[in-house]
């Protein structure tokens, strides 16, 4: 678990990008930040390895407070993905994915054998494993990015809009890929993202952020959309209503969340539909952890 | 003409490519003196580059100061070191080592700072430390310019050495200082013409250098090399990434 506490942080130029934050994030499931452009999702994510250290609040994991670590090797034990891979253009790519073992002693050897696997695990053809990062499309980089975030079996996988910078089609591949990984792995995944629907469809918990780190609402996307709770909130999800995958509907048994496709994707706490954690399609992970009778956990912000 | 008759025929008398005073030796400690003076400029201006390419800070210090060093005539350091050390070869290696500095400083830095810091940033986030992310990172993808700069300074003492024999009996320059007294043309062209042929030999050897040290991951899938480094977009200092940077030298 991953918890702040009144976390802020001014920046040496006077920028309060993040204001008293508080917030608790579960294991074992996607905590997604999302908000606009600015409004302190990068900065929140890299408090927890480390990146960034807070100017008040501490951070703790599993309850040890991180500030109390030392960042490098903190940072070895957790994986980080960020937008446009940040691979060693100068290595090749068994190597870019092999870095972080080896900088944790294991052999070269092992260290690379265990990252072809993980080519394998993240769906990546193994005859790339000689290639330099420049040799590959956006998207085979941003797996390559994942492979090396999981390299360590870390418990937490911090990502940064990871997805950005590649293209509708292969980004939706990789968010499929991400969701299959993810019930495969069940990490502690910390997600950012200024796309509302990728936040809905990845995010178990959904945390929307206004300028200045500020907690606007949290819930799962369900939750979220049922009920937003504010005009900001409720703009911010429906800003693109229409194109917007993910959305409400009443089919006479209660509130259900239905896809772009629509396929039902989740159920609303407190509705009563037995059949939703049977679902099939794109939404199906997450109907699953999260059927009928789900503790709801939405509201924690007000 | 005839100088060029001169020249030709210092160039070809064997007597003088034997002895103490031939042309062997001469070029021979022509070669060291500069190797000498370049890795002593090296020792010390590699690492400033590195630190300042590094944390960022200090380049205006540092163009200043190379700048400073630029302006300060070889000839007059020269001579006035020589007065206060004596005659020999320490006024010499003393400034020309300060004539190699600028070059190598900026190679040293401009190759850290074209290093692009999204790369350095990740590196640091997948938890390499300070010393690592020099080695492993900087080092290597840095390394075309830093070679670039050690090539220029290179060029500059192989020339310049020649003032050595201003205070020394010692490597090419001593032809040019004795045929100018001697008014021996075909000497002091034939001199030059050394000093020249061995700067080009110098040149050839770091242009092959510096294409080798090219990493390949940066020349593989680009039609063509890499242009000197200048292709590559001056990295956007995100702001975020300075962050990471200031953490680690404040702790
Ligand atoms: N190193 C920094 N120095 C000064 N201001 C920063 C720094 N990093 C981020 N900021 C500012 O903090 C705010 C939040 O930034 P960030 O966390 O990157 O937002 P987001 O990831 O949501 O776009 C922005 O106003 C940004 O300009
Ligand atoms: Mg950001």
């Amino acid at each position: 678990m991953i918890e702040f506490h009144s976390v802020t942080k001014r920046f040496p130029d006077g920028t309060l990008a993040v204001d008293d934050f508080s917030l608790a994030l579960p294991s074992h499931k996607t905590t997604v930040f999302v908000g606009t452009s600015g409004s302190g999702k990068t900065t929140l994510l890299r408090m927890i390895n480390r990146m960034v250290d807070p100017t008040s609040g501490s951070i703790d994991i599993d309850g040890a407070d991180i500030g109390t670590l030392e960042p490098v090797q903190l940072r070895r034990g957790i994986g980080y993905v960020m937008q446009n891979s940040g691979l060693l253009p100068h290595r090749r790519v068994v190597d870019n994915v092999a870095t972080v073992p080896m900088l944790r002693g294991t052999p070269k050897r092992k260290a690379r054998e265990e990252a072809l696997v993980l080519l394998d695990t993240v769906g990546l053809d193994r005859s790339l494993a000689n290639r330099y990062p420049n040799q590959l499309s956006g998207g085979q980089q941003q797996r390559v990015g994942v492979a090396r975030g999981l390299a360590v079996n870390p418990n937490i996988l911090l990502m940064d809009e990871p997805f950005g910078a590649v293209d509708p089609i292969v980004r939706a591949e990789l968010q499929q890929e991400l969701l299959r990984l993810q019930r495969e792995l069940g990490k502690t995944v910390v997600f950012v993202t200024h796309d509302i629907d990728e936040a809905f469809l990845l995010g178990d918990r959904v945390v929307i952020l206004r300028t200045g780190g500020k907690v606007a609402q949290v819930g799962t996307p369900a939750e979220i959309l049922a009920n937003p709770i504010d005009e900001f909130v409720a703009t911010f999800v429906g800003a693109d209503r229409g194109k917007r995958s993910l959305h409400v509907e009443n089919r006479g048994d209660g509130d259900i969340v239905v896809d772009g496709t629509g396929r039902l994707a989740g159920v609303l706490v407190g509705s009563r539909s037995p059949t939703a954690s049977s679902t099939v399609g794109t939404g199906e992970s997450k109907a699953g952890p999260r059927g009928p009778g789900a503790p709801a956990q939405g509201g924690d912000s007000r | 003409m005839s100088f060029l008759i001169d020249t030709l025929a210092w160039l070809s008398d064997p007597a003088n490519w034997v002895g103490a005073g031939g042309i062997p030796t001469r070029l021979a400690q022509h070669l060291l003196f500069t190797l000498v003076t370049l890795v002593i400029a090296a020792a010390i201006a590699v690492p400033i580059g590195f630190l300042i390419g590094h944390t960022g800070r200090g380049r205006g210090f540092a163009v200043a100061t190379s700048g400073a060093f630029r302006a300060i005539p070889t000839l007059g350091l020269l001579t006035l070191v020589a007065l206060w050390v004596g005659i020999g070869l320490n006024a010499p290696y003393v400034a020309l080592t300060v004539l190699a500095i600028p070059p190598i400083l900026a190679g040293a830095y401009t190759g850290f700072e074209a290093v692009d810091r999204k790369v350095i940033d990740a590196a640091r986030a997948v938890g390499m430390s300070e010393a690592q992310i020099v080695l492993k990172v900087e080092l290597p993808l840095g390394l075309p310019l830093l070679i670039g700069g050690l090539r220029s300074a290179t060029l500059q003492v192989v020339a310049t050495a020649t003032l050595a024999a201003y205070v020394a009996d010692f490597g090419l320059g001593r032809y040019l200082f004795a045929g100018l007294r001697t008014r021996d043309y075909g000497e002091m062209l034939g001199g030059s013409i050394l000093v020249i042929l061995l700067a080009i030999v110098l040149e050839g050897v770091f242009a092959l250098v510096q294409k080798l040290v090219v990493p390949r991951g940066v020349t593989a899938g680009l039609p063509t090399d890499i242009p000197g480094g200048s292709s590559r977009s001056r990295p956007v200092m995100e702001s975020t990434i300075e962050e990471g940077n200031s953490n680690v030298h404040s702790t």
